[in-house]
């Protein structure tokens, strides 16, 4: 039994960052309708923003302070912010009338151009790089169970960002026009709404959650590369939509879901290969029977 | 068209083959050797580390006047540590360069691409550091400079039951690397014929970050070690979870570690460890500290690990053999390195067995105090 508890605590580790990088992707398409694909390199830039300040802050708060720790992620969150911002400005939004799918495309492009540009040795260069440790880790003993004060971290980092996240786009004005925006954009518009403000304030929440995840997976995996955010990056856009994408406890649920299930069958002889197979069978056994994803509405997509 | 149109057309189509055929006689005063490295990417460290050894080799002949009369050109290309690229490398090299032998990999997938290309082409390839054994079995083209995964997986099933006293090990593979698939086979094989006990065997995919699900699983089965074939980026991440799940035990596993980033990014968690190896910069032999005083002299202080070593003596046992042939004849140059026998090289005596690998012995290192100390040798 205490196999089973470890693997779901090991599980709630992994999910909780795929939970915080769907939250990004699910939020910028309940706005736009579109999958921003650049979304997984802002977590690699975010990664590498904390990887480039954190010896910097030590300096000025101490080592391995909690103050320090908190201004890293604070600053990659800004950092990443403005960039998510600029990415918008520059890529997308030239592109807003176009069809979906010209948009759709060129955020594949935008995610390579940062992935290639990272690798050249004058930027960041292939190799991995050892990410600085920003708290003392401890391990939390509990009968034979060991929780890592790292997932506690990004459990409860996750949690709060989440309800902050519902709290901004269900409470605040800047939410209501978010909503807005997102319900339709032209009326939204005729009605007094900045949409261009709307939807930069989006990318740059977004983006920011996207760099705290980063931070959070080089502190899980201290060995940070140019090409770290694809994989979880794939996984958690499964996650958006096996939640039902546009839907933040959603996203939530399914990066938890995604990590629960990579977990359990990567602790099984045999299945361990297939752990990806596995995840993703599951998923679309579940978009067969809800095609909408879990907690989505399904709705007739105007073409 | 016009006729004055035609001529130039004609002329500059007569100019171009010319260029071309003067590239592919490969005359002039160089001879051409390819090299193909993961100079950048996942497994960065190893591709600079043998291209900086092949590289020394190369300046200290063409110093002391090249061979034949001719000065060597080293052509060296980036696979990116990816699948797909040493094809288009080699054959770049091979069918552009025009160059007379291939130098390459360290990872035995990536070796295991180019060599059915360079033995179709009939151009000797050199592989310094793949263990797999299918590599040289590609066919009598290809060869290598190292031990093979039989050898080294035998010589850590006996440190398994000998050194370590373990009666259970768990096997963790690596199910994208021919490498580490390899190893754990021929690991498994004597480590079971000897008495020991196989536990749970469980799988990652290169490249994962999070293994905490299968270290979990390995913890409830509580094995007495660990044996892991691995590549050093996931072997550190490991080793970090590992002590993140409160497990004790060692972990060891093959030449695929040897890396300063695995010290770098695995830290404290790294200690207690084990690998073998090829060779050891410390293990004192005349050649090896030559080697390792030119090595520093050359690339500025940095001490050279055991791909270093194997990159260079890939390029020695080559430029012996062009020597013996005298001539870099496809035929010729094959049967020479078929024929390498007791070379000296940096790592140690060289000789090449039918099969075309190296005969040669293994060390073991410990990871203690943040370094890579020298533990034992194993002699085939």
């Amino acid at each position: 039994m205490d196999w089973f508890f470890q693997q779901l605590i090991n599980g709630l580790g992994l999910g909780a960052i795929y939970a915080l990088i769907a939250l990004g992707y699910t939020m910028v398409y309940g706005v736009l309708r579109f999958i921003n694909f650049a979304h997984s390199d802002v977590l690699m830039l975010g990664a590498f923003t904390a990887f480039y300040i954190a010896p910097k802050i030590e300096k000025l708060s101490g080592s391995q302070s909690a103050l320090g720790c908190i201004m890293v992620f604070i600053l990659a969150a800004a950092v990443c912010a403005i960039i998510g911002m600029l990415i918008e400005r520059l890529a997308y939004r030239p592109l807003r009338n176009r069809p979906k799918l010209t948009v759709l495309i060129t955020a594949i492009g935008v995610s390579l151009l940062i992935e290639f540009t990272a690798q050249n040795e004058k930027v960041f260069g292939a190799a991995p790089q050892p990410f600085p440790q920003l708290l003392p880790e401890h391990a939390l003993h509990w009968g034979a169970l060991v929780v890592s004060s790292n997932d506690v971290l990004t459990v409860s980092v996750t949690t709060v960002l989440l309800v902050a996240m519902w709290w901004i786009v269900q409470k605040t004005r800047i939410g209501t026009a978010m909503r807005a925006v997102s319900y339709n954009q032209q009326a939204a518009y005729l009605m007094g709404v900045p949409v261009d403000r709307i939807i930069s304030f989006t990318f740059g929440l977004g983006s920011a959650l996207a760099a705290i995840a980063g931070v959070l997976y080089a502190i899980k995996a201290p060995g940070i590369e140019p090409l770290m955010g694809v994989q979880p990056g794939l996984r958690a856009f499964v996650a958006a939509v096996l939640g039902g994408i546009g839907n933040l406890p959603g996203a939530v649920l399914g990066g938890v879901l995604l990590g629960l299930l990579e977990t359990f069958a990567g602790g099984i002889s045999g299945l361990s290969n297939y752990r990806d197979a596995i995840a993703f069978g599951i998923l679309i056994l579940i978009l067969l029977l809800k095609p909408a994803g879990l907690l989505g509405r399904s709705s007739v997509e105007k073409v | 068209m016009k006729p004055t149109r035609l001529i130039f057309a004609t002329a500059a189509f007569a100019l171009s083959m010319l260029g071309l055929a003067g590239c592919k006689s490969g005359g002039g005063n160089t001879i051409k050797v390819g090299e193909f490295a993961s100079l950048t990417g996942k497994e960065a460290t190893f591709g600079t580390s043998s291209h900086e050894g092949t590289l020394l080799a190369f300046e200290e002949v063409n110093a002391a006047g090249g061979v034949l009369g001719k000065q060597l050109e080293l052509l060296t290309e980036d696979d990116q540590t990816k699948a797909g690229e040493p094809a288009n490398a080699v054959n770049k090299l091979i069918s552009k360069d025009g160059v007379v032998s291939i130098l390459g990999e360290v990872a035995s997938s990536r070796s295991l691409e180019a060599a059915p290309i360079c033995q179709q082409n009939k151009i000797p390839m050199i592989s310094p550091a793949s263990t797999n054994p299918t590599v040289t079995q590609e066919g009598d083209y290809v060869f290598r400079v190292c031990f093979t995964d039989t050898f080294q997986g035998a010589a850590l099933a006996n440190f398994a039951s000998g050194t370590l006293k373990a009666h259970k090990v768990a096997v963790l593979t690596d199910v994208k690397s021919d490498y580490s698939k390899g190893l754990a086979k021929s690991f498994k094989e004597k480590y079971t014929s000897s008495g020991g006990v196989v536990g749970i065997e469980l799988d990652f995919n290169g490249g994962d970050k999070d293994f905490k699900g299968q270290l979990t699983a390995i913890k409830s089965d509580a094995p007495d070690a660990i044996f892991l074939p691995g590549y050093y980026n996931d072997v550190a991440l490991i080793c970090i979870q590992a002590k993140q799940l409160g497990m004790n035990i060692p972990i060891f596993g093959g030449d695929g570690w040897e890396s300063e980033s695995l010290l770098s990014i695995g830290k404290e968690a790294m200690e207690g460890h084990y690998f073998s190896t090829h060779c050891s910069p410390d293990q004192g032999t005349p050649e090896m500290v030559r080697f390792v005083e030119s090595y520093k002299k050359r690339f500025s202080g940095k001490f050279p690990d055991a791909m270093a070593v194997l990159g260079y003596d890939s390029a020695r046992v080559l430029i012996d053999a062009i020597k013996r042939a005298n001539t870099t004849e496809s035929a010729a140059l094959r049967a020479a390195i078929a024929s390498t026998k007791d070379f000296s090289g940096a790592s140690g005596k060289i000789t090449l067995n039918a099969n075309r690998d190296a005969m040669k012995a293994l060390v073991f290192i410990r990871i203690n105090a943040g370094k890579f100390t020298y533990h034992t040798t194993v002699n085939p």
